[in-house]
């Protein structure tokens, strides 16, 4: 599903070295990566889902070698292939929780949405528990409802690869775990790999796997 | 680009307020230039055919426009008054038909027109109901003088007094409706026109009471002698003609001097209108004009004011295009986060460009369409707009 090979990235100011010479996801396979603040997890997701672009080595996603990719290529690539749930949930407060849930579709011009996305959005949402909360704005929401919504949002066009970026990060420990079952079964049920970056350690026995990133960082680095 | 406009759409209806100021300040700066234009044209064309459906108009010396003004659309401004002696005058010249006009008073404020039957003849206004004033104290409304007051044939009308204090007893008189127009587009639909006579007994000049010579009642007679009955303020003044007492009005004086705002003056052909300005060149009681040349005279001044008008709408806008651009470039700072987002979700950041370029044309839309709006609502009751602010 992922495989990472001979990564190399540092930024232009040169205090941050990040090299994988290795990294390997399976179909369905739930990995944590766990390490601390300013080790690269976020730069790895970044990489990863092609918004950053690496000095060397190949990122190959579901056979596509996105680094390769010219950029729009890269972004239709990212909007088709790559679902993002955030730490601070992104959803626009002045769009329903429907029309957040459908917002991919809408503004990259590479989803279509027809009726059938509108009843999956319906099911996702229902299984989630926020379908008797589609029409109101996220403002009205609790956080735990706002990271389902976000969840929604990043599983439904059937995406084979989940990011997740201290997705459980603002919710309070009974949210946390709720959220993460919530979040492993419904990319279960789509055959989604997941790749979460976390600082919770308490949640590391639910994942398949756990990278932690000090294993990567350069020896130059900070 | 659907899916952009619903997006702005979304963001609009989340933000109303601001919104609504944008939309308003762009359909003000587009709706006020048009609408002017709309008025000013309007107004240029209820003038210019009024006045020159008025060959000449004689009166006193003194302001041209306020003659005009008072003769054509019934202006409040009496000009100074000048007496019957200058219709007999036209009379006599024989070269253009005299139409005599009172306007100086008022009905539940709608102006009353002492003039004769040729008015109606050479106005083209016909009769939609009832018929014309035959006897004293009678008249015929226009139309929307009608509508507006909910009259029609046999019903009254009261004249308004000049002055409410006036202790010095002028009664107002209350007038038979006998008939009323039928609508003109004109100033004629905002009048009631009665006979000259009866605008004079409106004034004082000619009034009705109870037969001195004949009375039971001794007691209103403050002095008599073989000629003359002096009564006192017991005598009662009739402030109604009707077939009763018509017989007991009569006016005092010579009637050449009675008072007349103006003289319309229909000539023969263009050789007698030459003729008959001419006469009055020189003269110092009268003056003769041409109604289309003092109202071409107004309107040049009104365009130099619509151009002055232009100028500061023309800074407005550029103004109100400033403030917009300053909305919108704080709006993408807002916004940053959002497209932060998207960006990550795999759009390119001209996407929120496409976004703002929607939201911008969506609002302008909106604008367009209130301001054609409103422009169709100032060309629907533009002629009522300019007769209101006429008169």
């Amino acid at each position: 599903m992922l495989k990472i090979q001979s990564l190399a990235f540092s930024y232009d100011d040169g205090g941050f070295h990040l090299q994988i010479p290795e990294f390997i996801m399976k179909p369905g396979e739930r990995v944590a990566v766990i390490g601390p603040s300013g080790s690269g997890k976020t730069t790895l997701l970044n990489l990863i889902s092609g918004i950053t672009i690496p000095e060397r080595g190949t990122i190959v996603i579901d056979e596509e070698e996105v680094n390769r990719l010219e950029d729009q290529a890269r972004r239709r690539f990212r909007l088709r292939n790559i679902g993002f749930v955030f730490q601070d949930f992104e959803l626009l407060d002045y769009l329903s929780v429907l029309d957040n849930i459908l917002h991919p579709y809408r503004i990259g011009g590479v989803l279509k949405l027809d009726r059938s996305v509108r009843e999956r959005a319906s099911r996702l949402a229902s299984r989630l528990g926020v379908a008797d909360k589609l029409q109101r704005y996220p403002g009205r929401l609790s956080q735990g409802e706002r990271q389902r919504v976000a969840i929604c949002r990043a599983l439904l066009p059937k995406r084979k690869l989940v990011l997740a970026d201290e997705a459980t990060g603002n919710l309070d420990p009974e949210n946390k775990i709720r959220i993460l079952d919530l979040l492993f079964e419904s990319a279960g049920e789509q055959d989604a790999a997941l790749l979460a970056v976390t600082h919770d350690h308490e949640l590391l026995t639910r994942f398949d796997r756990v990278v932690d990133f000090r294993l990567f960082r350069g020896e130059n680095s900070g | 680009m659907i899916d952009s406009l619903y997006i702005a759409w979304r963001y609009l209806l989340f933000n109303p307020a601001r919104s609504l100021t944008l939309v308003a300040c762009i359909t003000l700066v587009a709706f006020l230039p048009l609408s002017l234009q709309l008025l000013l044209d309007e107004a240029e064309r209820s003038l210019r055919s009024r006045s020159v459906d008025t060959p000449l108009l004689a009166g006193a010396k003194g302001s041209a426009l306020d003659l005009v003004m008072n003769s054509l659309y019934f202006d409040d401004q009496l000009p100074t008054t000048v007496s019957m002696g200058l219709v007999e005058r036209l009379e006599q010249d024989g070269l253009a038909i005299p139409v005599p006009l009172y306007v100086r008073f008022k009905t539940r404020g709608f102006p009353i027109v002492g003039t004769t039957l040729d008015y109606f003849d050479f106005r083209g206004l016909t009769i939609g109901q009832g018929r014309l004033p035959a006897l004293l104290g009678e008249c015929i409304l226009g139309s929307e003088v009608a509508t507006q007051l909910g009259l029609k044939a046999g019903d009254h009308l009261v004249s308004t007094p000049e002055n409410l204090f006036d202790l010095a007893g002028i009664y107002p008189l209350r007038m038979k409706v006998v008939g009323v127009l039928k609508p003109s587009h004109s100033e004629d639909d905002r009048a009631v026109f009665s006979d000259l006579k009866t605008t004079w007994v409106i004034q004082g000049l000619g009034h009705g009471h109870q037969d001195l010579a004949r009375t039971d009642d001794p007691s209103v007679i403050l002095d008599k002698s073989d000629s003359n009955v002096t009564a006192n303020a017991k005598l009662l003044q009739y402030t109604e003609i009707n077939s009763s007492n018509l017989n007991a009005f009569h006016f005092h004086g010579s009637p050449k001097a009675y008072p007349l705002s103006a003289v319309i003056a229909y000539p023969e052909d263009k050789r007698s209108e030459t003729i008959l300005r001419g006469r009055y060149v020189d003269s110092d009681k009268y003056q003769i004009l041409v109604p289309s040349e003092v109202i071409d005279g107004l309107l040049e001044n009104i365009f130099r004011i619509k151009q002055v008008l232009d100028t500061v709408v023309l800074i407005v806008g550029l103004a109100t295009l400033l403030a917009l651009v300053l909305v919108f470039t704080l709006s993408i700072r807002l916004r940053q986060r959002e497209m932060e987002t998207i960006f990550k979700l795999g759009c390119s950041r001209l996407t929120m460009v496409r976004l703002l370029a929607a939201e911008i044309a969506i609002v302008v839309l909106v604008s367009v369409a209130l301001g054609g709006l409103l422009a169709g609502a100032t060309t629907r009751f533009s002629d009522v707009l300019i007769r209101t602010l006429i008169a």
